[in-house]
């Protein structure tokens, strides 16, 4: 790994996924000298390296195609604009003034760079954080494992699994189940009606997994491997389903270890870490882009946010980016989930996102309100799902809040 | 028994041990270096699979102990050699101390007996401290703590490295180990045992039976008797993320009431932070699952003691099996005419007594009238080291590929533990051993790079070759 350490890292970045290659990419075509990705897997590519269906790449090759093809694509393209990727490398630690602890094959190494731009994507929320009753038996994992075991690995831990919750990724599940000639039992929602929007709630009907609304998973049963789990539906009957293994999907969560276990401001509300309208962190060395920032967006969103940083960043470079010396904090109140970003900079300046990011945390109907101290700055009908965003733009902030707090609230 | 019985062994051993948890590897060890030749036999192909595979992980000065009783006495005897061996053994430490917080007037009234108690099982450190003094050392600690009686000799460790290499002790220096061998029988014929496995049988002179959650039906099985009845007390944990543990320094122990023990907060040597645990009594012997509303209760005490945490994740959430009786004490007692000792009851200080009981049981086995002569210089293989601030593998030159990230397990690592001497042989074992797919994500990130790595060598696999053949 003596290669890292060759000469002044301009700008290191965290994560080689869309979000962490798009930044790479982008700030190469801005003229900036040396980038670099830091990637742990064996590949750069992120979460889409296992997602062995489309679609992919619309945004940004204008063609559909399936997660592998679309992350070699990326960094292909990467590459080709002169970033260098290092694989293998995990980064153990991020330190205040851009100095990262790293692990390669080789051992330690302390590397420094002007800028880190911080793209660690998201994770599905495991068993253990949903305190799922029930026994420790095999066969209970997430979809991103799923597939990394049958795309990545070409193998499949089990035959009849039932899928937990229904978002998208839940019908990637399913997908990834029939590639690997696995056939689930049923698909079981918590809530009234399938997350995702149609036409996936279509298919479990198309694919003849049975699915179950209104149904709560209460319980997993039991020796070694999974043998059957308990749910119960909105009536409270229950009901026995056999089965040899349980994919927990979606539930994402901000892999965000590094300014947890660190010296950034994390957000309670997203998981992620806590920027202003350019994704600078708490201490801004530190940008954040991608699925990091909040979950979960597309590939092709994270992508977009990457490019996007990634001329923030140069930008700040050239010295382009104002200081962030007023600045105003945004909360949200229940059921609004969160809002990203978190703070905003009373500045203009180049490639700031242009919206607030909001979502629920269930359907609401009624009037979004934002207060600053006594003074109502903003007021907007809304008619809001948990799997749809609301955008509000950073203009509307920027032109009526003078600093202190920002809070948002749902007035139903 | 017929003449084409098999065997595990051809030899008569001195002893066997049955059962592999804390306990049954402690006792591996101090016969090994007595001069005994042992055999271990254990049911799971992992060890420490019973009892000692989820616990708090508190080396105990027995400050609390009953005074006067065996327990007492094993887990000052155990903490006393555990800190002799610690070196040459390369065993974890983290002497942080505990407190034990009074939550309530009425508990600050019961500190005094606490410390008095203390003073009297020997424990002369302890020290009854106000709320400034708690608050100092503890400043994330809720307001409403009133004082505490500070035990500074209590202490973290690696509940598995320590009895891991208590047995690597053992068996680098003579001892056998036989793993997946249920013993389901055995006779007596005067001189010795013959017990039997479904892999075979097995001939020792004398007997120790360390089945924890089995102590009794195994007496009941092969003396036709047992003295005690175990009613296994459930104990569910919730783990923290990582960042927490830099929210407290020492042990929070609530002051113990009639009904209750009460709940723990503590750092793990891992990194972690944990609460826990409870104290569920239950029939089943093998069921450690763990239920969500009593997860949430745990959630919400944690959050009452330390309120920092309502911003922390969930990393995990794990259950314990203590293998209680009707009796506080423990439970180890000679069969002298049938060269049998129970070594049952270890209920919820295993961990700290365990090579306590061991010099008290090969002290009973004496007077039964054995005697060996100890090894000169046993070989003393070093623990391995998982602990945070340990020097972990990935820390060293060249560790190559780093598999699990979010505990920084290295391939070398892992296919050591699935190599020799005590493979594992279960993701279970491979948690234990290395600990892989414990941190964070919980495997999401390399349960597939495992089922890979680990081709071959569990007794289930974790995943199947797609297009070969049928189920996993
Ligand atoms: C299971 C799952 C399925 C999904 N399916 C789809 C889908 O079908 N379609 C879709 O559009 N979106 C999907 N998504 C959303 C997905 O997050 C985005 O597609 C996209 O990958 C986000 O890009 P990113 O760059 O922000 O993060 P990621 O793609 O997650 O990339 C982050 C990268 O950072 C690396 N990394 C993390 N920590 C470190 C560290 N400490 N040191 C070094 N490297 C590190 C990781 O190895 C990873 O390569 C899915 C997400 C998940 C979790
Ligand atoms: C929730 C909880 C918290 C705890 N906290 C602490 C703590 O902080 N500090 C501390 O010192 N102690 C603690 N303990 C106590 C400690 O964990 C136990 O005392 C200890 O694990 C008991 O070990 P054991 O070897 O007696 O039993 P086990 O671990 O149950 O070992 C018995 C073994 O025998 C095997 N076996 C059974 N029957 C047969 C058979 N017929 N043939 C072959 N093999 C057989 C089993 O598979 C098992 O592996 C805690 C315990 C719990 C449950």
């Amino acid at each position: 790994m003596t290669d890292l350490a060759r000469s002044r890292i301009d700008v290191a970045i965290i994560g080689g996924g869309p979000a962490g290659l798009a930044a790479a990419t982008r700030l190469k075509q801005a003229g900036i000298r040396r980038v670099v990705v830091l990637e742990r897997e064996p590949e750069a590519g992120g979460i889409p390296r296992h997602c062995g269906h489309p679609p992919f790449g619309l945004r940004e090759f204008k063609r559909i195609l399936k997660g592998p093809a679309y992350a070699a694509r990326l960094v292909r393209r990467a590459q080709h604009h002169g970033v260098e990727i290092h694989t293998g490398v995990t980064v153990v630690e991020a330190r205040p003034h851009g100095v990262l602890l790293i692990a390669t094959q080789d051992g330690v190494q302390e590397i420094s760079a002007a800028r880190v731009i911080y793209a660690t994507g998201v994770r599905e929320t495991p068993r253990s954080a949903r305190l799922i009753s029930g026994v420790r038996a095999r066969g209970v994992i997430n979809t991103g494992a799923l597939q990394s075991m049958i795309y990545l690995k070409n193998r499949r831990p089990y035959q009849r699994p039932v899928i937990i919750g229904s978002e998208l990724v839940a019908f990637s599940a399913i997908m990834t189940c029939r590639h690997a000639g696995m056939k689930p039992v049923a698909m079981i929602e918590e809530r009234a009606r399938v997350t995702a929007r149609w036409p996936s709630a279509l298919f479990p009907r198309m694919t003849g997994v049975k699915l179950l609304t209104g149904t709560k998973l209460t319980e997993i049963h039991g020796q070694n491997s999974v043998t059957h789990v308990s749910v119960q539906n909105a009536i409270g009957t229950p009901e026995d389903i056999a089965c040899d293994g349980v994919i927990l999907c979606g539930q994402f969560t901000p892999e965000s270890t590094l300014a947890r276990s660190g010296h950034l401001a994390v957000d309670p509300a997203t998981g992620g870490p806590v920027v202003d309208q350019w994704g600078r962190c708490s201490d801004p060395v530190y940008f954040a882009t991608g699925n990091l920032l909040r979950p979960v967006e597309t590939a092709g969103w994270s992508w977009n946010e990457g490019r996007q940083t990634g001329a923030c960043v140069a930008a700040d470079l050239a010295g382009n980016l104002p200081d962030p010396e007023t600045v105003v904090s945004l909360t949200v109140t229940a059921p609004l989930k969160y809002v990203m970003p978190q703070r905003i900079t009373l500045a203009n300046g180049e490639g700031s996102m242009k919206n607030l990011q909001l979502r629920v945390s269930r359907p609401v109907r009624g009037t979004l309100l934002a207060r600053s101290g006594e003074a109502i700055i903003m007021r907007r009908k809304v008619n809001l799902l948990p799997e749809r965003r609301l955008l509000i733009p950073v203009a509307d902030i920027l032109a009526q809040a003078t600093g202190g707090t920002v809070e948002f609230e749902i007035t139903e | 028994m017929s003449k084409t019985q098999k065997f595990l062994h051809e030899e008569t051993f001195d002893v066997a041990i049955i059962g592999a948890g804390i306990v049954g590897c402690a006792m591996a060890r101090r016969f090994t270096l007595e001069g005994a030749r042992v055999a271990l036999i254990e049911k799971a192909p992992d060890i420490l699979d019973g009892a000692s595979k989820a616990n708090s992980a508190i080396l105990h000065t027995g400050f609390d102990a009953p005074s006067g009783s065996l327990e007492l006495q094993c887990v000052q005897d155990g903490h006393a050699e555990y800190l002799n061996i610690r070196e040459s053994l390369g065993l974890m430490l983290d002497p942080c101390g505990a407190y034990v917080v009074a939550w309530t007037p009425e508990e600050m009234g019961n500190l005094e007996a606490i410390h008095a108690k203390a003073h009297e099982n020997g424990v002369t450190d302890t020290k009854i401290i106000p709320a400034t003094a708690l608050h100092q050392s503890e400043p994330n600690l809720a307001d409403h703590a009133l004082g505490a009686v500070h035990v500074p000799g209590e202490s973290l460790i690696d509940p598995w490295s320590a009895p891991y290499v208590y047995l690597r002790q053992a068996i680098e220096n003579g001892a056998e180990t036989f793993l997946s061998s249920e013993v389901t029988g055995g006779a007596f014929d005067g001189t010795s045992w013959q017990i039997t496995t479904p892999s075979g049988a097995l001939k020792a002179r004398t007997i120790l039976n360390c089945a924890g959650l089995y102590g009794d039906l195994l007496d009941q099985a092969l003396l036709g008797t047992a003295k005690f009845n175990i009613t296994p007390r459930k104990g569910q944990f919730v783990v923290f993320d990582k960042a927490a543990s830099g929210l407290l320094d020492a042990v929070i122990l609530p002051v113990p009431t009639e009904r209750t023990k009460g709940i723990v907060l503590f750092r793990t040597v891992f990194g972690n932070l944990a609460v826990g645990p409870t104290a569920e009594d239950q029939q089943s012997r093998s069921d450690a699952s763990t239920d969500k509303a009593t997860l949430e209760g745990l959630i919400k005490a944690a959050h009452k003691m330390l309120p920092a945490l309502r911003t922390m994740p969930i990393t995990a959430t794990y259950a314990g099996l203590r293998p209680a009786t009707e009796f506080k004490d423990y439970q180890i007692s000679p069969t002298p005419d049938k060269n049998w000792i129970t070594v049952g009851g270890i209920r919820s200080t295993g961990l700290s007594g365990a090579l306590g009981i061991a010099r008290h049981v090969f002290g009973l086995y004496q007077k039964m009238g054995h005697e060996h002569s100890a090894i000169k210089s046993p070989t003393t293989p070093k623990a391995t080291v998982l602990a945070q601030t340990g020097p972990r593998d990935w820390t060293q030159d060249t560790p190559g590929e780093i598999v699990c990230h979010c505990e920084l397990v290295t391939r070398r690592e892992i296919e050591a533990a699935l190599t020799a001497p005590l493979p594992a042989r279960s993701l279970a074992g491979l948690k234990r051993q290395t600990r892989a797919t414990m941190g964070r994500c919980q495997g999401f990130f390399c349960t597939a790079r495992l089922a890979e790595l680990t081709e071959g060598h569990f007794v289930l696999p974790m995943a199947q070759e797609i297009g070969t053949g049928d189920q996993p």
